[in-house]
C-alpha cells in the first residue's frame, strides 16, 4: 500500500486493476470516443483557421466607401405629399469625402493595423481584337499588400506599379494572349484611357478572380475613373478580426462613410461556420454522453460484483462516504486515463489524416493545429464526466445496506 | 465484571406498519460480560443472525435498548454508530469475506486504514503482529484468494482484532470449514480470549464446539430460551 495515498484512492486503484478486462474495454471505448472529439475538434478548427484565412487574406476586414446616394424629393409645404415612388439614383463613383482626414483618424485608432485607401471601378482590357472587362483597383502596394497579400499569389513577374504597370490574373492572361512586359490597352466608362505595361501576373486560386482582378497604381486609376485626389473606398486589417462588426458599427455612426466588415459581406461564410459548429458541439454531445453511460454502467456492473465487499468494509467501519467517494474516483481515474490514452489516438489520427488528405494542388487540407489547450480540455471534461457517470453506481454503493450485501 | 454488551427488550419487526408486518425478536434481554465467551445457538429462522446483526450494529431493534461498552447506542446516528462499530467490533463470517483485491496483510490493515485514512508504519507493524499471532506470517502478501479457506479463516480473524476491540462477533466461523480446520479456527479464537481477554459471541450449529464455550445461550423463536444446556467448564 502506498502511504501517501488515502483508503479511497487504494481501494479504487485496486478494484480498478483487479478487474483488468472490464477497466480495459471501458478505457478503451473512452479513449475511443475522447479520440473521436479530439480528432473532430482540431480538424474542424484547422478547416475553419484555413477558410478564414483565405477569406482574409483576399479581402480587406473592413471597408469604407461613401455613403450610397439617395434621391430627396423636394416638398413644397409641410402638408403636401412626397411622390409615391422614388426611384433609386444609379450609383456613381465618388470618393468618401475628406477621406485623408479619415484615413488619420483610422491610423490614429488602437484596434486598427492597416490603412490602405484604393480607388475601384469597371474597365475594359483591350489586346488586338481582344477584349475583356475587368475590375480595375488603384492601391497603393505598400499598404494594400499587408491587406491582400498579393505577392504571395505571384507566379510571374513582380508586384512593383509603377504608373504605367498592371498586375494581372493568369486567366486575362490566356484570355488576351498577353504575358509578362506586354503593354495593353485600358479603358473607363469615366473617359479613361491608358497603355499600360503588364508587370506582374497572379494565380489567386479562383478563376473568376484570376479574370477579373487587376492592380494599378493609385495615381493610375484616378487618372482612369477620373477621380483626381480621391479614393473611393478605405481598406482596413484590425488586430481583432471577430470585433469587425463592432468597430464597423461604430465607424459607421460617427462619420460620413458606410463602414462594411468582412463578417457582413461574408454573412453566408458565417452561416456555415456556425452550422460546423453547432454540429462538431452535438457530436461531442452525444459521444461524451455514450462513454459516460459506458462508465456508468461499467461501474453499476461493479458495484454488483462488489456489494459483498462492499458490504464487509461497511461493517468494519467504512462510512457512506467513503465507499461514495471510492467509486467516484474509479469513474475519473477512468476518464482521465482513457482521455489521455483518447488524446493521443485522436492526436495521432490526425496527423495521419493530414499527411493524407491533400487539396488538388497537393497543398494541405487544413493546417495542423494540436493545441495544447484542447488536450487539457479533453481531459478535463472525460475526468469530470467519469466522476459524473460514477455518481449514480456510487450512490447506489454507499447506500447498500450492509446486511443485505453481505449476505449477497 | 462489566457487561461489553447489554440486550434489554430487544424487539425487530420486518415490514413494519404493513399488513405483513413480522416480529423475529420478542423482547430480548441478555449481556456479554467482559472475557467472556458465549455460544448462540438455535435453529435455522429462530433469529439468531438478526440478534447477531443488532448487536454488530449492523441493524437496528425496532424496540428495545442496546448498550455497547455501556453506551447507549439507541439514540446515536448512523456516522456515530459506524465509527462505534469500526472500533469496538471485530466480525468473522462464515465465508471468510476478505477482500479479493487485497493481499492477507492489506487485509489486516483494511479496518485501521478506514478508521485513520491513509496507511501509516504502525498499522502495518500491527497487521504484521497479528499475522504472525494466528501463524500465517508467511503468507503475508499472498493475495486473500490465493489461500486455503482455513488460512482465509485465520485471515478474517486477525483482521477482527486489527482495532482491538472489545467484543468478536463470530456467525459460524468453522461452519465451512472440515473438522480439522474447524477445531484449529475455534482453538484460535479461545486462546485469543484468554490471553487478550476479548470477549466473543459465536453463532454456531455444532454442539461439540459450543459446549467448549463458557456459555451457551439458546435462541428459539425469537426468544431466550430458558433451556440450560451444559458446557464442558460447567461439568
Amino acid at each position: 500500500m502506498r502511504r501517501w495515498l488515502p483508503f479511497e484512492w487504494i481501494a479504487a486503484l485496486r478494484f480498478l486493476a483487479e478487474g483488468r478486462m472490464q477497466t480495459g474495454f471501458i478505457l478503451g471505448g473512452i479513449a475511443i470516443g475522447v479520440a473521436v472529439i479530439v480528432f473532430m475538434s482540431a480538424m474542424l478548427s484547422g478547416l475553419q483557421a484555413n477558410f478564414i484565412k483565405r477569406v482574409l487574406t483576399s479581402q480587406p476586414q473592413i471597408q469604407l466607401i461613401p455613403p450610397d446616394e439617395v434621391a430627396r424629393p423636394l416638398r413644397g409645404g409641410p402638408h403636401e405629399i412626397e411622390a409615391a415612388i422614388v426611384q433609386r439614383p444609379s450609383q456613381r463613383i465618388l470618393s468618401i469625402d475628406q477621406w485623408r482626414t479619415i484615413r488619420e483618424a483610422m491610423t490614429a485608432r488602437a484596434d486598427v493595423v492597416t490603412v490602405s485607401p484604393s480607388v475601384s471601378g469597371a474597365g475594359l482590357a483591350v489586346r488586338g481584337s481582344a477584349g475583356r472587362s475587368v475590375t480595375l483597383t488603384g492601391i497603393e502596394p505598400e499598404h494594400y499588400f499587408r491587406i491582400v497579400r498579393v505577392p504571395d499569389y505571384i507566379v510571374q513577374g513582380e508586384t512593383r506599379l509603377g504608373t504605367d504597370d498592371i498586375l494581372i490574373g493568369t486567366e486575362l492572361a490566356n484570355d488576351l494572349g498577353v504575358t509578362l512586359g506586354d503593354r495593353m490597352h485600358v479603358t473607363t466608362a469615366q473617359g479613361g484611357d491608358r497603355v499600360l505595361t503588364i508587370r506582374g501576373i497572379f494565380d489567386l486560386g479562383n478563376k473568376g478572380a484570376n479574370q477579373r482582378s487587376t492592380f494599378v497604381a493609385l495615381r493610375t486609376a484616378q487618372s482612369l475613373f477620373n477621380l483626381i485626389g480621391g479614393v473611393t473606398s478605405i481598406d482596413m486589417t484590425v488586430k481583432d478580426i471577430y470585433a469587425a462588426e463592432t468597430i464597423a458599427r461604430e465607424i459607421s455612426a460617427s462619420l460620413p462613410v458606410q463602414a462594411d466588415s468582412w463578417i457582413k459581406t461574408n454573412a453566408q461564410f458565417f452561416t456555415a461556420v456556425r452550422a460546423q459548429q453547432n454540429s462538431n458541439t452535438l457530436i461531442r454531445l452525444f459521444v461524451g454522453l455514450s462513454v459516460a453511460f459506458g462508465i456508468a454502467a461499467v461501474l453499476i456492473v461493479s458495484v454488483i460484483q462488489r456489494s459483498k465487499d462492499i458490504g464487509i468494509l461497511r461493517a468494519m467501519g467504512a462510512r457512506k462516504g467513503q465507499i461514495l467517494r471510492v467509486f467516484l474516483i474509479q469513474g475519473g481515474v477512468l476518464g482521465f486515463f482513457g482521455s489521455l490514452v483518447g488524446s493521443a489516438m485522436g492526436a495521432g489520427a490526425l496527423v495521419l489524416w493530414h499527411s493524407v488528405a491533400r487539396q488538388a494542388d497537393g497543398s494541405e487540407l487544413f493546417p495542423l493545429i494540436l493545441s495544447p489547450g484542447l488536450f487539457v480540455v479533453a481531459t478535463l471534461i472525460a475526468t469530470v464526466t467519469g466522476v459524473g457517470a460514477g455518481t449514480a453506481p456510487a450512490l447506489r454503493a454507499a447506500g447498500l445496506d450492509p446486511v443485505e450485501a453481505i449476505r449477497g | 465484571m462489566a457487561d461489553v454488551i447489554r440486550l434489554e427488550g430487544i424487539c425487530k419487526s420486518y415490514n413494519v406498519g404493513l399488513p405483513t408486518e413480522t416480529e423475529v425478536l420478542h423482547g430480548i434481554d441478555l449481556a456479554l460480560h467482559e472475557g467472556e465467551f458465549v455460544a448462540l445457538m438455535g435453529p435455522s429462522g429462530s433469529g439468531k443472525s438478526t440478534l447477531l446483526n443488532i448487536v454488530g450494529l449492523l441493524d437496528r431493534p425496532t424496540s428495545g435498548t442496546l448498550f455497547i461498552n455501556g453506551e447507549d447506542t439507541t439514540e446515536l446516528g448512523d456516522a456515530a454508530i459506524t465509527t462505534l462499530r469500526g472500533r469496538a467490533i471485530g466480525f468473522v463470517f462464515q465465508y471468510h469475506y476478505l477482500i479479493s483485491a487485497f493481499t492477507a496483510h492489506e487485509n489486516v490493515v483494511m479496518p485501521m486504514l478506514l478508521d485513520r485514512g491513509h496507511p501509516d508504519a504502525a498499522m502495518e507493524r500491527r497487521a504484521d503482529e497479528l499475522l504472525d499471532w494466528v501463524g500465517l506470517s508467511r503468507w503475508r502478501d499472498h493475495k486473500a484468494t490465493n489461500i486455503s479457506g482455513g488460512q482465509q479463516q485465520r485471515v478474517a480473524i486477525a483482521r477482527a482484532l486489527a482495532m482491538d476491540p472489545s467484543l468478536v462477533l463470530a456467525d459460524e466461523p468453522t461452519g465451512n470449514l472440515d473438522s480439522v480446520s474447524a477445531d484449529a479456527v475455534f482453538e484460535l479464537m479461545r486462546r485469543i480470549n484468554r490471553d487478550r481477554g476479548t470477549s466473543f459471541l459465536i453463532v454456531t450449529h455444532n454442539l461439540d464446539l459450543a459446549q467448549r464455550c463458557d456459555r451457551i445461550v439458546e435462541v428459539v423463536d425469537g426468544r431466550i430460551s430458558g433451556r440450560v444446556i451444559p458446557t464442558l467448564d460447567a461439568r
